[in-house]
C-alpha cells in the first residue's frame, strides 16, 4: 500500500530516514542509514577540530593567534555554563557536558549544510538520553549512598515509591523527546518549504534555516545541557 | 468489522489535526513567560541579559507539551499505526 496522505503532486517531499546499506548480523538484517552517515561526519569533523586544537594548544603562544583565540573562547565558555551550574561538582562533569553540548549543537546544525540532522532521529536523542540516566543514578548512589536513594524515593511516605520511579523514568524519556521533536519539526518544515514551494524558494528559506537550524538547534542544546546539569547536581547533593 | 483503508487514513487525518491543538498550551504559557520577562527588564534594565536567557530556557521546557502533540499527529500521519 503505497497511499500517500499527501497530495500526489507532492510526491518529492522527503524527511524520512533513508537506509543505505544492509548487512546480515546473528541472523538479523542490519541496516547503515542516513544517520548513521551523519553522524560519522559530524564525529569526522569534531575529531579534526580537536586535533587541530591539540596542536594549538600544545605550541600556545603569549598572544594567541585566531584559532588559539577560538578554542579558548570555547572551552572557557563550556567550563563558565558548567560551573554557573554545578558549582563545586563541576570539575568533574566538565568533559561531559562538554562533549555532548558540542555533538549536540554540531548535530544541530549540520541540517544547514545540507545534512539530515542526527539528532532529528529518535535513535541518537534516546541514546543521550540514556547517557543522562546512567550519570544521574550512578551518582545518586555514589553520592546519596543506599539509604539515602530509598530515603529518596519513599519522599513523602512510602506508598508514594512507584510515582517516584515513574517519574524517574520520565526523564530521560523527556529529555530525549523535546530534543527529538524540536528538531524533527524543523526537518520537516523544512522539507515542506523545499518540496511544496520548489519552484520559489530560492533565497528566503536562508531565514527559515536560521531560525530552525541556528536558533532553534542551540536554544534545545543549551536546555538539553542545562536540564541535565540540573539533574546530576541534583543527584549529587547528600542533604 | 472490516473498514477502507481509506476511511482509516482519513480518521488519522483527522485525529492528526487534533492531536496539533496541543500547541495552544505552549503558545499562552511562552506569551505569559515572555510577558513577565518584558515587566521584568522594563522594571530592571541592568538584568536584561539574565532575563531573557532565563525567559529562552523556560520557554524551550514549557514546549515540550506542544512537541507530544506534533509527535502524535507524525505518528498518526507518517508512521500510520492504525492502517491493518
Amino acid at each position: 500500500m503505497e497511499q500517500g496522505i499527501l497530495l500526489s503532486s507532492a510526491a518529492d517531499i522527503d524527511f524520512m530516514v533513508h537506509g543505505v546499506f544492509s548487512y546480515e548480523l546473528f541472523g538479523q538484517t542490519v541496516w547503515i542509514t542516513t544517520t548513521h552517515v551523519c553522524v560519522l561526519i559530524v564525529m569526522l569533523v569534531i575529531i579534526g577540530f580537536c586535533i587541530a586544537a591539540n596542536r594549538v594548544v600544545k605550541h600556545a603562544s603569549e598572544v594567541p593567534g585566531t584559532f588559539q583565540n577560538i578554542v579558548e573562547l570555547v572551552v572557557e565558555m563550556l567550563d563558565n555554563m558548567v560551573g554557573g551550574v554545578m558549582g563545586k561538582y563541576a570539575v568533574s562533569f566538565r568533559n561531559y557536558i562538554g562533549t555532548i553540548f558540542i555533538f549536540i549543537l554540531l548535530s544541530n546544525i549540520s541540517g544547514l549544510f545540507g545534512l539530515r540532522p542526527p539528532t532529528a532521529d529518535y535513535g541518537v536523542t534516546f541514546a543521550l538520553g540514556i547517557m543522562t540516566f546512567v550519570t544521574i543514578h550512578f551518582n545518586k548512589f555514589k553520592h546519596q549512598k543506599v539509604k539515602g536513594v530509598i530515603k529518596g524515593l519513599c519522599d513523602p511516605w512510602p506508598i508514594w515509591a512507584p510515582i517516584n520511579v515513574i517519574g524517574d523514568i520520565a526523564v530521560p524519556i523527556s529529555l530525549s523527546l523535546r530534543l527529538f521533536a524540536n528538531i524533527l519539526s524543523g526537518v520537516v518544515m523544512m522539507a515542506l518549504v523545499y518540496g511544496l514551494l520548489s519552484k520559489i524558494a530560492y533565497i528566503w528559506p536562508g531565514a527559515l534555516h536560521v531560525y530552525f537550524d541556528l536558533f532553534s538547534g542551540a536554544i534545545q542544546t543549551y536546555v538539553f545541557c542545562m536540564l541535565t546539569m540540573t539533574y546530576i547536581a541534583d543527584a549529587c547533593t547528600t542533604e | 468489522m472490516e473498514f477502507n483503508t481509506n476511511f482509516i487514513l482519513g480518521c488519522s487525518a483527522i485525529g492528526a489535526g487534533l492531536a496539533v491543538i496541543a500547541g495552544i498550551g505552549p503558545g499562552v504559557g511562552q506569551g505569559i513567560a515572555a510577558g513577565h520577562a518584558a515587566a521584568a527588564v522594563g522594571r530592571n534594565p541592568g538584568a536584561k541579559s539574565d532575563v531573557t536567557s532565563t525567559m529562552l530556557l523556560g520557554q524551550a521546557v514549557a514546549e515540550t507539551t506542544g512537541l507530544y502533540g506534533l509527535l502524535i499527529a507524525m505518528l498518526l500521519l507518517f508512521v500510520k499505526p492504525l492502517v491493518p
